[in-house]
């Protein structure tokens, strides 16, 4: 079976894995990182999403062994201690979650957008979250936090 | 009442954000216990069947398998039973099948449950499936309401005749022919309420254990009301007693009436466990949940309104049927009845109101309440009506509403609810002003200058929330009581313990509830938490649906935090040597009225652990326990205007734009009542514009993931306007009515209305929802000729 | 999903080793595709080679009159190349329409050509472009590369290592997306430079990607939005599912090819 190692919120982590371990399973059920949810087996709603070497992917349609030697941040590494990250302030500020199942991919996607585009417009947020779905906030408040959040980053995480 | 800071009326941030965000978060799925296997269950593949053997004999024999399990052995545990007994017109109950957890000799729909394979890893439980092999014969499906009245239809069960589960009625139906008989206009319209398949975004998921030393079971499940699962598994199904039975509802990502229900694999994974003597684990995977989830809605209905010359409502008729699917889940009965047919008085004063529902078995996953639950169906069905009628009688659409609308409160209805308090002249004025209702046909023209064409669309709609008053439903079938429990524990150091029988699964009870007990109480904000969604804590509840949570559930902590400051005030009195009478309490004091004299809560609450100096005869301690069971239900009113613009070359439906005024009665917290909001108004919106399950003629079901479903998207939606005008229940303390499925009733009607508005100088007066652009491009297509 | 060796070879001869090296290997890009249809089991592949670690697959080149894609290249980086917006900006518009961004972060062009999914937008874009799929060994026009419903000119062991893009005089792409998947319905480039006129369609037909032999010439004679307004698409061999039927989807084709034309400017 394969060995993985990879750095994980800063942390170097070896595992060993099969071939068919997919990196959001690694996270969940070898890591204990159970943030990062699974919500569909067809690559479309985005709960899983996380950071593989800085860009935003959905861990579910990503192997673990492909993402050996990456560095992987997840909705667990973004606070700094106490403080949480600009942009988790922000959804907690504009009330971007409620059951919260979808929060860990919405905001590792929209830290993502806010490296790229640092004052998006409505439509631009809107525009990117097509591969996060959301059933409890109808997406209003989650935009606020993300054009907050992407703000408050400063251009940058 | 204070109203600000961390007060009643304050947009407090919530407090479980926190863990969510940093995800900390305690889901069902993330959960694992020691020595745990994983179960993996085997559904049919076929829409309806009889089965004969189940040969297991390879899957037992596969790497990892610890056991399989089928109906046989099974046999002997009970049904999965429904909640709700109906009865016909003619007095007799409903059909009421038994439901299996695994399917014995037939099954009934795909997806349907025919064995489990419990293995030591999740691959390998579902490789082993793979090697069931099952004796099937299979029979000829019925997947829709159409095909299961047909003359002749094979039958899902044959104790159930034509497939017909009960044929209800409720209101006058000789008035409501007196009425049709002397207007002077009827109106009328054919409609279909779409199913829906609910879509939360947490799957399902659930983990059973036995411990032998103690004969004690716990299941860890996805469920809005963990302890209706308790009753019914426990008493219903499994036969264990209530204290052998522990049901923890953790962290639950959302619910919508899905995981209302008691599910088969509920107990299909809590007897496993027992039988192994090990903990199991499954997860539904999404493409399962689309065929094993609850749907929703579901209904074809035909409606006659009655007006005078001048567009005043006689009367109204009503006839539905509903697709109830292939097995009554729990509330399956009661929506497209008693949610349902006593919603048509709407707004509106109609005197004669008269409605029919005629219920039917299918081939296809059981139906049960979906958001809004019954009352989405009657209000797009109404207003779809009103709409139609205003058009019919050249009338104007704000004009024929306002002509019919219900002033004087209490207002008794034809069917059966008596209305407390509204004022639906306010929440229209409200939104008709929001929404530059006056200012669109200037846009209108803009719009055409692009070639869009535009439209706008309105509902004004009330619901029945804060189910419910446990005697009527009673006397209408419900098998169980919907009161709601709440306990309020002062601790010896003054911070306070919260327990309520209903969950949070989005809501932020942990917030509002603690709000309330914070605000009543004078403690601070943050040494109030708030526990639920376990039954092993918490007396006993119903769970949250219906809009119930505040209302019913708040008001029950609202009582129980009157007990413990009058029992406060005993022991204030008793330390200020005064009489309880004199005592005040306020702001977290105890005054002897009149005076200076006081003592804080906080000591009050260390007397009452320390009871050195106390009143004789009382007892120590400060906790008390309400039940509170709700006198009426609530009435949250409102309007939602919505404003689209076609693409008539292609039949894309653009929302630009959805305006809500709404009376939720009293508002604990405004951010959070606004987000209940949106999300209800995204709910409609998808029913209106993008939701469609649908199944093929063999029951093969057609919309079985994402690929086909079409969930609203961030980019399928505007931002909303969101406008309050308050009016407050009378018979709950607080004056809450109930805010979480607003949006999908309200807003379906709206949605159509406008699209058919943007239609009509092209010649198409009707639409289906989903409003697609392939059906929208078809009625153009079809009206152009 | 069913488990399989994984290799992560470092060269092209290390790569084309393994692919040959068992009977039930296949190439492994951005996975997004072929891990979703593993995970339904419609794909079981005993080993999977992955083509991350080869170098030199992931470039962009303006070669003056062309553009080259590497295999490896990502719908997102192609999106965002200053080259790809600057000399063919509708192929950068149309890598910036693919799925979602989480999507076009991983999926590559390499893996979106080589499934040719009849819903996939590279297709159309490589047909209409006329471009040319450089492979481990040769070299092969789009037009007799893409080969119905999921086939290619591919053989077993073959591995795309670039698309050659030669930059048009003008181009535009245009997309109606089903609801649900957000795959084309109907996707169609318009596309004029050396090559003539060209009009491909994706999404469509169940043989996948097409030409549009009709418009071609209408367009080659006028290239105006009204001019191409007037053809009727047949609904004959058109897809037809839920989302759109085959008349619909027919008529979508025409609108797109209108919008198209009016976005080349
Ligand atoms: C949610 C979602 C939405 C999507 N939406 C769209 C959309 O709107 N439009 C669209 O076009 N696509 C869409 N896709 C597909 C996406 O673009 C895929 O990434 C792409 O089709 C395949 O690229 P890949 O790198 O992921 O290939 P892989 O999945 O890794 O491979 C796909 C196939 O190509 C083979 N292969 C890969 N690379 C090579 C190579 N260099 N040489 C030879 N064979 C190779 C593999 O063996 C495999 O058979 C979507 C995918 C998802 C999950
Ligand atoms: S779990 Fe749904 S996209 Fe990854
Ligand atoms: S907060 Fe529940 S799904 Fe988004």
């Amino acid at each position: 079976m394969p060995t993985v190692t990879m750095t994980v919120n800063g942390t170097q982590r070896t595992g060993t894995v099969e071939g068919r371990t997919l990196l959001a399973e690694f996270l969940r059920e070898h890591l204990g990182l159970t943030g990062t949810h699974v919500g569909c087996d067809t690559s479309q709603c985005g709960a899983c999403v996380v950071h593989v070497d800085g860009s935003s992917v959905k861990s579910c349609t990503c192997l673990a062994v492909q993402a050996d030697g990456a560095e992987i941040t997840t909705i667990e590494g973004l606070a700094n201690g106490a403080d949480l990250h600009p942009m988790q302030e922000a959804f907690r500020d504009h009330h971007g979650l409620q059951c919260g199942f979808c929060t860990p991919g919405m905001v590792m996607s929209a830290i993502d957008l806010a490296n790229r585009s640092p004052d998006p417009s409505e439509h631009e947020v809107r525009e990117w979250l097509e591969g996060n779905l959301c059933r409890c906030t109808g997406y209003h408040n989650i935009v606020k936090a993300v054009q907050a959040g992407a703000r408050a980053m400063g251009g940058g995480s | 009442m204070s109203g600000n800071g961390t007060g009643i009326g304050a947009s407090v941030k919530r407090k479980e954000d926190a863990r969510f965000l940093t995800g900390r978060g305690r889901y069902t799925d993330d959960i694992n216990l020691p020595g745990q296997l994983y179960g993996y269950i085997l559904r049919s593949g076929m829409a309806h069947a009889k089965i004969g053997t189940v040969h297991t004999e390879a899957a037992k024999a596969a790497p990892g398998v610890h056991a399989v399990f089928t109906g046989k052995d099974m046999e002997g545990v009970g049904g999965i039973p429904t909640g709700w007994l109906i009865h016909s017109k003619d007095g007799s109950p409903m059909v009421e099948p038994p439901h299996p957890a695994l399917a014995t000799d037939k099954v009934r729909y795909v997806g349907d449950c025919v064995a489990i394979v419990v293995a030591e890893t999740k691959e390998q439980a579902r490789a082993a499936a793979h090697l069931i092999d099952v004796e099937r014969e299979e029979l000829p499906a019925v997947a829709s309401i159409e095909a299961a009245e047909a003359e002749g239809a094979p039958l899902v069960f044959d104790e159930a005749p034509g497939n017909v589960c009960y044929d209800w009625e409720v209101g006058d139906r000789a008035a409501t022919d007196a009425a049709f008989a002397d207007a002077a206009h009827v109106v009328s319209i054919d409609v279909v309420n779409n199913r829906l398949i609910p879509n939360a975004i947490e799957p399902r998921a659930a983990i059973a254990n036995y411990d032998p030393a103690t004969g004690d079971y716990t299941l860890y499940t996805t469920s809005q009301n963990p302890h209706l699962v308790r009753l019914l598994l426990g008493a219903f199904v499994l036969g264990l007693p209530e204290h052998k039975l522990r049901i923890v509802a953790p962290d639950v990502g959302g619910g919508f009436g899905s995981k209302i229900p008691h599910y088969a694999e509920e107990a299909i994974l809590t007897w496993t466990a027992g039988k192994l003597g090990r903990p199991v684990k499954w997860t539904c995977e999404r493409i399962d949940a689309f065929k094993s989830d609850t749907h929703g809605r579901d209904h074809i209905s035909t409606a006659k309104l009655a007006l005078d010359a001048d567009g005043k409502f006689l009367g109204l008729h009503v006839s539905t049927r509903a697709n109830l699917g292939a097995y009554l889940s729990t509330f399956a009965t009661c929506v497209p009845t008693y949610l349902y047919g006593i919603l048509f008085a709407g707004p509106y004063t109609t005197p004669a109101v008269y409605c029919e529902v005629k219920s039917f078995f299918t081939n296809t996953v059981p139906v049960d309440a979906l958001r809004g639950a019954g009352r989405p169906e009657a209000t797009y069905l109404l207003e779809r009506l009103v709409d139609k009628a205003a058009v019919e009688l050249g009338m104007d659409r704000v004009e024929i509403r306002r002509k019919n609308f219900i002033r004087e409160f209490p207002y008794q209805t034809p069917v059966a609810l008596q209305y407390d308090q509204g004022d639906y002249d306010a929440t229209l004025d409200l939104a008709l002003k929001a929404a530059d209702w006056d200012g669109f046909e200037g846009r209108r023209a803009e719009a055409a200058a692009r070639g869009k064409r535009r439209g706008i669309g309105i509902s004004t709609f009330i619901e029945a929330c804060g189910i419910a008053p446990s005697a009527v439903v009673g006397s209408l079938g419900a098998r169980a009581g919907l009161y709601e429990s709440g306990s309020v524990r002062v601790h010896p150091t003054g911070s306070v313990s919260v327990f309520t029988g209903t969950h949070s699964h989005g809501q932020g009870h942990e917030t509002t509830f603690a709000q309330i007990v914070s605000d009543m109480l004078g403690v601070d904000f943050d040494a109030v938490d708030v526990v639920h969604g376990d039954s092993a804590k918490i007396p006993f509840g119903m769970g949250t649906y219906g809009s119930r949570s505040l209302a019913v559930g708040g008001t029950a902590i609202y009582l129980a935090v009157e007990k413990v400051i009058e029992k406060g005030k005993k022991i204030a009195a008793h330390l200020l040597e005064a009489s309880a009478e004199d005592i005040e309490f306020k702001d977290g004091s105890f005054t002897v009225a009149g005076t200076d004299r006081s003592k804080s809560l906080g000591e009050v609450a260390l007397t009452a652990y320390v009871p050195h100096n106390y009143p004789a005869g009382l007892e120590p301690g400060l906790e008390e326990t309400a039940f509170y069971d709700p006198l009426n239900f609530t009435f949250p009113a409102g309007t939602h205007i919505a404003e689209v613009e076609v693409d008539p070359e292609t039949g894309e439906v653009e929302l630009v734009a959805v305006t809500g005024a709404d009376d939720v009665g009293r508002i604990i917290n405004p951010m959070i009542v606004d987000g209940q909001l949106h999300g209800g108004l995204a709910h409609g919106i998808g029913q209106a514009l993008l939701e469609e399950c649908r199944y093929q003629e063999d029951g093969q079901l057609e919309t079985g993931s994402y690929l086909e479903y079409t969930m609203p998207r961030a980019a399928d939606l505007p931002s909303f306007n969101i406008n309050h005008n308050t009016t407050l229940c009378t018979h709950n303390p607080l004056g809450a009515k109930g805010v979480g499925e607003v949006g999908s009733i309200g807003v379906p009607p709206a949605v159509i209305n406008a699209v058919i508005d943007a239609l009509r100088p092209l010649g198409v007066n009707d639409i289906s929802m989903p409003a697609t652009s392939q059906r929208v491009w078809q009625a153009i297509q079809q009206a152009q000729g | 999903m069913q488990d399989f060796n994984y290799h992560a070879p470092k060269s092209m001869d290390e790569a084309l080793a393994a692919l040959r090296g068992a009977e039930g290997a296949k190439l492994i890009a951005g996975g997004h595709s072929l891990l979703p249809v593993m995970k339904l089991n419609l794909a079981m592949p005993t080993d999977l080679v992955s083509l991350a670690g080869v170098p030199g697959l992931a470039e962009i080149a303006d070669d003056g009159d062309s553009v080259t894609v590497g295999a490896m290249c990502t719908h997102a980086q192609v999106a965002a190349s200053g080259v790809v917006q600057g000399r063919i900006p509708a192929l950068a518009a149309m890598a910036e329409g693919i799925g979602d961004a989480q999507v076009r972060n991983a999926g590559t062009i390499g893996g979106s050509v080589a499934h040719n999914d009849p819903a996939a937008d590279y297709p159309a874009a490589c047909v209409a472009l006329a471009a040319t799929i450089v492979t481990d060994r040769r070299e092969i026009a789009a037009d007799d590369f893409f080969q119905g419903l999921f086939a290619t000119a591919l053989a077993e062991d073959e591995v795309i290592t670039a698309v050659r893009f030669p930059a048009p005089d003008r181009a535009a792409y245009a997309k109606f997306a089903n609801p649900a998947s957000k795959y084309a319905v109907a996707g169609v480039m318009v596309a004029a430079g050396a090559d003539g006129v060209r009009v491909a369609v994706t999404g469509a037909s169940g043989d996948g990607v097409f030409r549009v032999a009709e418009m071609e010439a209408v367009l080659a004679g006028s290239f105006s939005a009204e001019a191409v307004a007037g053809i009727a698409v047949s609904s004959d061999g058109m897809l037809s599912d839920g989302a759109a039927g085959a008349e619909y989807r027919a008529h979508l084709v025409a609108v797109m090819a209108k919008r198209a034309v009016e976005a080349c400017g």
